[in-house]
């Protein structure tokens, strides 16, 4: 009897809903539905960009290999990097931001909704253009083809002498319709941040997240401008005959260069300020105290921002600068290091005297340390002109960027999925699942990216489809293939762990946590309005104030 | 009940996060020393190892790294030490009670020595790094230096010595470099299309090539020997192979190899016939031979074409059956390669590569 009630709910369910559902959703101004929606735009390309990743490493398992054309590994490796950097972290970072902002602030949605919904179809056109070259991007020429330039594309390479066809105008075109989606994204982020903070909260009561994500959109502002600028030269150079890079015709090279890196290394801090916002709050949570330090951290991150505008020639040292030039951007790079050693060394002391739990958003938040530590003493390394000059370009570089991208920022991400999934889907996510996530990742991440570091050392240049046998580089980059291999696995656990627990997964609660900030104090997942009454604040942990009533954070900050 | 069960478990999970990272590490440890032993050269090894420098350039940033590596190791232990310690000392225990521990919220002091301590790592490292940047990037050209013109192009090499009157490719011979009378190289770097990167790990860090710019790099070989590199730019398709040698020749070998590359083509009247089709074919559009028609600058000079060991800038090695398939069908040895497949009869093919034979 019951059973047949039940059937027919659920028929009656899903016959209404999947039209309806999916118009909701395209329709969506929501800033908590947008937010799952980058969020999964995100993770469909993590797939895409993973796939590549893999064609490129089983090339490179073993020297004279000829799995893939040289044609095609140049086509993998610029759209994995492409992919991974404009379509994965950008997105995923600005879904997160998007959903939990206002939740922490007190807010019941962002500043413009609607803005939010353009600046979200916006990046998912760039990407789908991106792919669609595929199809279109060699024209009149015949087959499809993909742009195959690099992710910097420098010039002359693609001006149309040596990039003929589309592919390398649809990596354009791309580029700069996803860049006005996070100019959109973060004017949004900003005015929500300084308008919308609900009574009590002032600028230094604010969670670090929102705090970072501020200085992060101020980032976007200001980098991605550098970018759309030299994305549209290209394309006057293409098209109407501009010859801003075409060497050929007296441009310059190095332009387009300066260009892409004052835009391309402020992006690293694009990426990694949400991830030492993720930190910010999750690392407290678990050692059970407040943040070390929070002044000082607002402080150090704002001066991240600030050094990290004049550190972008150190991408350049081979190009043949003045020894001032090099000296210049040697020491801006190191300065760099100081606040974002602050930063290790902050969250070190909130862990100090705590009581850790070794939940799994901790243990990956403990792995971004550990090796967010190393990337940043290779970055150490790299700054050091002339020792770049040796390494850069090198597999040394390509380790010491997956470090930071996925030694650091996929780290963080992870540990942002775990904690905050039971908030946006009401279900915990498997703990035991989780570990082997978690344990599968770090031995496939050390086993890759560890050992990658030697054939950099060893002379292998970056970007080659195909090497040489006998030099030293043979055994090492099949290990590297190896371990390519089981983070595959365990990707594939964590994306069963996402299907899984949002099925079966136990439910969650408001706080299961026992955290201290906003979000948690709304059902899981907060209803369309966020809070049925708008709460105000008196610390910067108004959860603790309410748990402890009789020791609150009020009385001393 | 359960709640002492998950504190136990956490507790056991804190110990074996700490063991494992630590096991971690020492590994990684473990295979980066093999990977480096590994590569540490036995007699006549071509592995172009930056830890093994055999020009001043090279030696002065080998240097330079071995101390930026040393300061950043220390940081590494001490960070990770604290990092570790923190793991271990500070876990949740199942014998604590359930109390939160005591609520800490910064310390201006402590704050200020992780700046300050920073800083002066800082400040050091970049004090020796301006000296090395100095000494390499403004060292003054001796005048008996050694000048050659590299031109990168899609995907090989040319090489000019202006002052000798020689052209070739791919293939760079250079005099070693006694500390008493120094000849160094210098190089002048043009690029003929895209970007390139003169790179020989174990002569000098890397210099692009870019196109209407030049650039300059030098080296200072103090021994014989051959050294390998490869272009460390993305130049197009066939980036991976535009491979690299420079031989670094004693005195004598030196002089003998610049008279040989002086004179002019052989003109063997034996080979005539290949000779007519090497000049009555697209050949000559790209190619150069000196004292014959063919003047082609797009490609590689052939003049002395015989006396490099190796083609297609070092994709393959200069050998009667490789010479044969590189001309019929270019894509077999590198793929993308500009060198079009130029379809000859049986019997032209062997008469061309009876000619090219005679070019020593």
């Amino acid at each position: 009897m019951s059973s047949e009630v039940m059937a027919i709910h659920s028929a009656g369910a899903a016959s209404r809903p999947w039209v309806e559902t999916l118009h909701e959703w395209v329709t969506t101004v929501d800033h908590k539905r947008l937010g799952i929606l980058y969020i999964l735009f995100a993770l469909f390309f993590l797939v895409i960009g993973g796939i590549e990743a893999m064609i490129i490493r089983i090339q490179l398992m073993r020297p004279h290999s000829h799995f893939v054309s040289p044609q095609v590994f140049n086509r993998m490796f610029t759209m994995h990097g492409t992919t991974m950097i404009f379509f994965v972290a950008m997105p995923i970072l600005f879904g997160f931001a998007n959903y939990l902002v206002p939740l922490m602030i007190g807010a019941r949605d962002m500043a413009f909704p609607r803005l939010n919904a353009f600046s979200f179809w916006l990046t998912a056109l760039g990407g789908f253009l991106l792919y669609f070259s595929f199809v279109g991007g060699s024209g009149l020429y015949g087959a499809g083809t993909v742009p195959d330039v690099g992710w910097w594309a420098y010039a002359p390479l693609t001006s149309r002498a040596f990039s003929p066809g589309h592919s390398t105008d649809y990596w354009t075109i791309a580029l700069l319709v996803s860049g006005f989606g996070s100019i959109g994204t973060s004017i949004n982020i900003i005015a929500t941040i300084l308008s919308m903070r609900c009574p009590g909260m002032t600028m230094s009561r604010m969670p670090l997240l929102a705090w970072l994500n501020l200085v992060m959109s101020g980032m976007v502002l200001i980098t991605i401008t550098p970018l759309s600028a030299a994305q549209i030269m290209l394309c006057v150079d293409r098209y109407l005959g501009g010859h801003f890079f075409d060497t050929q015709a007296g441009g310059s090279a190095a332009i387009w260069m300066h260009f892409f890196w004052i835009f391309g290394h402020p992006e690293v801090y694009i990426l990694i300020i949400p991830c030492f916002a993720f930190l910010s709050e999750i690392i407290p949570v678990f050692s059970r105290k407040p943040i070390f330090g929070y002044p000082v951290m607002v402080g150090a991150t704002v001066c991240i921002a600030f050094v990290s505008l004049s550190v972008w020639a150190h991408h350049m040292y081979t190009i043949g600068m003045s020894s001032y030039s090099n000296a210049f951007f040697t020491i801006t790079t190191m300065a760099v290091g100081v606040p974002t050693g602050i930063k290790i060394f902050n969250w070190l002391g909130t862990m100090w005297g705590g009581k850790i739990h070794f939940k799994v958003p901790m243990l990956f938040c403990i792995g971004f340390l550990f090796q967010f530590l190393i990337a940043g003493l290779t970055g150490i390394m790299l700054a050091v002109a002339p020792f770049d000059w040796q390494l850069g370009n090198s597999y040394f570089v390509v380790a010491h960027f997956h470090y930071v991208i996925v030694g650091g920022i996929l780290f963080a991400l992870f540990a942002a999925f775990y904690y905050w999934y039971p908030k946006i889907t009401g279900r915990m996510l498997s703990e035991s699942l989780g570990k082997v996530h978690f344990w599968l990742f770090v031995i496939g991440f050390h086993f890759t990216f560890d050992l990658m570091h030697i054939p950099g050392v060893l002379g292998m240049p970056r970007r080659i489809y195909t090497f040489e046998p006998g030099r030293g580089w043979d055994t090492l980059n099949l290990l590297i293939t190896f371990g390519a291999l089981i983070q595959c696995i365990a990707i594939l656990v964590f994306v069963a762990n996402l299907v899984f627990s949002y099925f079966k997964g136990p439910k969650a609660g408001n706080d299961p946590w026992d955290a201290w900030t906003l979000e948690w104090s709304v059902s899981s997942p907060p209803p369309a309005y966020n809070f049925a009454s708008i709460p105000g604040v008196n610390s910067r942990r108004p959860l603790w104030d309410l748990k402890h009533p009789e020791d609150p954070d009020s009385r001393y900050e | 009940m359960q709640s002492t069960m998950e504190e136990s478990s956490e507790t056991r999970w804190g110990v074996v996060v700490g063991r494992a990272i630590g096991i971690l590490i020492l590994v990684a440890g473990i295979l980066f020393a093999a990977g480096l032993c590994v590569a540490s050269p036995h007699g006549n090894n071509p592995i172009p190892n930056i830890f093994q420098p055999h020009s001043t350039p090279a030696a002065s940033i080998y240097r330079l790294s071995v101390f930026v590596l040393a300061i950043t190791g220390l940081i590494f232990l001490v960070v990770f030490g604290l990092l570790v310690y923190a793991i271990v000392k500070f876990r949740n225990r199942v014998s604590q009670d359930k109390r939160e521990p005591a609520q800490v919220y910064g310390s201006t002091q402590i704050e200020l020595a992780w700046t300050v301590i920073p800083i002066l790592i800082v400040v050091v490292l970049f004090l020796a790094t301006a000296r090395v940047i100095h000494g390499i990037q403004d060292a003054p050209k001796p005048t008996t230096a050694v000048e050659v013109t590299a031109i990168g192009h899609q995907f090989w090499w040319e090489f000019r010595y202006p002052a000798l009157g020689i052209v070739t490719a791919n293939e760079l011979h250079i005099p070693v470099s006694d500390p008493a009378h120094p000849t160094p190289t210098f190089l002048k770097l043009l690029s003929a299309d895209t970007d390139h990167s003169f790179w020989v790990p174990q002569l000098a860090g890397k210099t692009d090539l870019i196109p209407n710019r030049v650039n300059e790099t030098w080296v200072d070989p103090q021994e014989t020997g051959v050294f390998l590199g490869q272009c460390a730019q993305y130049c197009g398709t066939q980036h991976a192979k535009m491979l690299l040698r420079v031989s670094v020749d004693d005195p004598e070998e030196f002089n003998a190899w610049v008279q040989a590359q002086k004179q002019p083509a052989n003109q063997d009247q034996k080979e005539i016939a290949g000779r007519w089709v090497f000049e009555t074919t697209a050949c000559i559009n790209c190619h150069a031979v000196a004292g014959t028609n063919a003047s082609g600058r797009f490609g590689p000079d052939l003049t002395h074409l015989m006396s490099r060991r190796t083609l297609a800038s070092g994709a393959a090695e200069n050998s009667r059956e490789n010479l044969r398939l590189w001309i019929q069908n270019p894509d077999a040895i590198k793929p993308g390669s500009l060198m079009p497949a130029m379809k000859l009869s049986d019997a032209d093919l062997d008469a061309l590569v009876r000619y090219l034979e005679t070019l020593q």
